[in-house]
């Protein structure tokens, strides 16, 4: 889902000096009897490593084993959460943003909040351990089910649990076989971001971003659009052809049989020659619109409030197709340090303020409907700004969950769409 | 105590040597060379497509799934940039270094230096987004060109089929630029650490034998400072091989093998074939660093 800040963590390349060693074959041949004991020490260890380290990925149907609790006790004082950038404020940025500051004061935990960048950073750090919360996206949920990294969710100590959007509490993405594993916390849309210098009228298909074709102005699409730079923009493909392809059968465009995800690639193939970047960083693309002539994407409510809040000629609109979305929901690690207070964080991100309010700051809409009414951040437009009318519209990420082999796993989405990538030049 | 220790280690220098050595041998071995043994060990298991589980088995399915077409692509457009990446450094940085350690008298040659070190001292992200907003459509290059009434000449050049694309960031070419720019420090010390060690007598002597000045060039100077230029390449080659960042903020976003590894760490899980990706160049870098000691490139450095 969304990164709001910079991928990369900055690096120092290795200065030449730090290379400048003399290697001698003469004198490390004098050396060898000493290179035999952390040598022999090195070997012990890397066959220890091989020979345990099978257990770890034995469970691919999920760890089921972990009982959802029973009753909340005191809290611990303190609680880690792994979120994206800008979803845990505690009003440093702008201090009329601030949701942690009266939890803090409330129940006693003191939050740590670990901002991740990607949806795979957010599962190798649950992987570590150590974390009680995780603002997972659907593209991550699944996967942190299926290696037993998150615990079920007794949906009876939330208190607020009627008050999330119905069509969220049993999602796909983070309910297996009726047993919840995690609290919806925000959900966005994918939108079709254009320039209304070049489109009068807003586009109706999303034709304009996968088909060759002479725009509005007189001009090719030709290296003035983007395309998203993740496997996951596989389902955009296999969305526009569940319209246009009927014929294929598509059901879910996170399901694919290989006919339909053959089709989907040759799809992404040909609009390879049209996308002049694949974007992955909103703000990026922002720039991208205003400086490099890109005039028709897939985007975020996040950049077209941006881009309108900065004076930039810019539409958004849902097409005939429908879209994707990403839907984010708060999961607790299966050995959360802190239980207590992590569920008492998972009530307190229910709260209608901290709701209305994160979802004005971040361009999403909140999983409490109620959150839209009366918050003075958000404003009376706000929830219909960032696209919540549009729900039925949206097709959720999620990871394609194919464990019988029905359909194409998402390790292949990975292969052929970095091959969708390189098939230029 | 201390005596009898003192005595029995100058009477067994071996100990000695085992004690000094021992720790930083063996943070190198099992650190070092312990991760990338690591990394080799992973290449050989592979991904079951179905599960998405990696197999703890031995097996080359990893390298067949390496050798495809698409992956090969890759790996291609990565080598020929890096090389490119190093002709273009040595092009630069040669009459630079020569200048530096010819002609420049002492003050302007510390200042060239600082200069050459100075965007060091700066962020590389910082540097590389500077490029990117530079090289827009509507950045400064553009402008300038046309202020100079030479957009065709741009235009020309981004309609060209390899290195073009729809403005200069997006393009192959401006790829070659950033990355050039990046590395070009890298090229320019060893080159000028070689020039610096070719005695003067050696050109007066060729000149009092009646070889002309380019001759002197050719014949004296290219291959004393060659061992230089290979110790540049090295580092522009490699970096050039590695490097996912600048490629993922240039250019039209065709995978590097850096970003190859990256996306298969990360959302596919497929660790094996990220190792794969990794072993690649290492074994380029081997046969690359022979070569480069047979040139006598570890003199220079």
């Amino acid at each position: 889902m969304t990164y709001l800040g910079n991928v990369y963590k900055s690096r120092h390349p290795t200065r030449p000096a730090h290379l400048s060693y003399h290697f001698g074959g003469h004198s490390m041949r004098k050396l060898f009897p000493f290179l035999s004991i952390p040598l022999g020490l090195f070997l012990g260890m890397m066959l220890s490593a091989c020979g345990g380290g099978s257990e770890k990925n034995d469970t691919p149907t999920g760890n089921n084993d972990t009982k959802a609790m029973e009753s909340i006790g005191k809290g611990e004082g303190k609680i880690s959460i792994i979120a994206w950038a800008g979803y845990i404020e505690r009003g440093e940025t702008d201090k009329n943003y601030d949701w942690v500051t009266s939890f803090e004061k409330e129940s006693g935990c003191k939050v740590a909040v670990k901002t991740a960048a990607t949806s795979d950073e957010m599962v190798t750090l649950m992987n570590q351990g150590g974390f009680d919360i995780v603002t997972a996206s659907g593209d991550a949920s699944m996967r942190l089910i299926r290696g037993g990294m998150v615990q079920p969710i007794n949906i009876n100590l939330i208190k607020d649990w009627g008050s999330v959007d119905s069509r969220l509490q049993n999602a796909a993405w983070h309910t297996v076989d009726g047993v919840h594993y995690g609290v919806p916390y925000q959900w966005g849309s994918n939108v079709l971001m254009y320039n209304t210098n070049v489109f009068k009228t807003a586009p109706t298909s999303w034709d304009v971003v996968f088909k060759e074709m002479v725009l509005p102005d007189g001009k090719s699409n030709k290296g003035r659009v983007q395309a998203f730079d993740g496997p996951i923009y596989i389902a955009d493909a296999a969305l526009y052809l569940k319209h246009h392809q009927p014929a294929l059968g598509i059901q879910d465009p996170y399901e694919l049989t290989q006919a339909q995800f053959d089709a989907a690639i040759a799809l992404l193939k040909g609009q390879r020659v049209l996308v002049n970047k694949y974007w992955h960083d909103a703000m990026v693309q922002m720039d991208d619109f205003k400086t490099e002539g890109v005039v028709a994407t897939g985007s975020w409510p996040f950049q077209v409030n941006g881009l309108i809040a900065a004076k930039a000629t810019v539409g958004s609109v849902i097409p005939i197709e429908g879209a994707t979305g990403w839907a984010d929901t708060s999961m607790m690690h299966a050995k959360a340090p802190n239980p207590n207070c992590a569920y008492m964080w998972l009530n307190h991100s229910l709260n209608k303020k901290l709701q209305g309010d994160l979802a004005a700051w971040f361009g999403s809409v909140p999983a409490v409907p109620d959150a839209c009414n009366n918050n003075a951040l958000l404003g009376a437009e706000g929830c219909k700004t960032n696209g919540i009318q549009n729900f039925d519209k949206i097709h959720f990420w999620k990871t394609p969950d194919c464990p019988n082999g029905k359909c194409i796993p998402y390790s292949e989405w990975t292969k052929q769409y970095l091959a969708v990538m390189a098939s230029k030049s | 105590m201390i005596r009898r220790f003192s005595t029995y280690l100058y009477n067994h220098p071996g100990v000695l040597l085992a004690l000094l050595l021992g720790p930083p041998l063996g943070w190198m071995l099992v650190i070092y060379l312990g991760s990338l043994a690591a990394l080799l060990f992973q290449s050989f298991y592979y991904l079951d497509g179905f599960t998405g589980q990696v197999v703890r088995e031995f097996s080359f399915l990893t390298y067949r799934d390496l050798f495809s077409a698409a992956h090969m692509t890759i790996v291609l457009k990565t080598v020929v940039m890096a090389l490119s990446v190093t002709i273009g450094s040595v092009l630069i940085a040669f009459p630079l270094a020569y200048y530096s350690v010819r002609y420049a008298g002492k003050r302007l040659k510390v200042l060239l230096y600082f200069a050459v070190l100075l965007p060091l001292w700066s962020s590389y992200i910082i540097r590389v987004y500077a490029w990117k907003l530079m090289l827009a459509k509507e950045g400064i290059v553009s402008w300038f060109f046309a202020q100079l009434g030479l957009s065709g000449v741009l235009e020309w050049l981004l309609s060209m089929p390899i290195v073009g694309g729809a403005s200069l960031s997006v393009s192959n070419f401006g790829l070659f630029l950033v990355f050039t720019y990046i590395w070009l420090p890298y090229m320019i010390l060893p080159i000028q650490a070689s020039l610096e060690r070719i005695p003067h007598s050696l050109l007066d002597a060729s000149g009092d034998l009646g070889a002309r000045p380019l001759q002197t060039f050719r014949r004296i100077v290219l291959p004393l400072a060659l061992p230089g230029v290979v110790a540049g390449s090295i580092f522009t080659f490699s970096l050039t091989l590695g490097d996912y960042i600048i490629p993922s903020i240039i250019g039209d976003s065709t995978p590097f093998i850096g970003m190859a590894v990256y996306s298969y760490q990360g959302t596919a899980g497929n660790l094996p074939l990220a190792a794969a990706f990794t072993v690649l160049p290492m074994v380029m870098m081997v046969f690359y660093l022979l070569g480069a000691r047979k040139a006598g490139a570890f003199d220079a450095l």
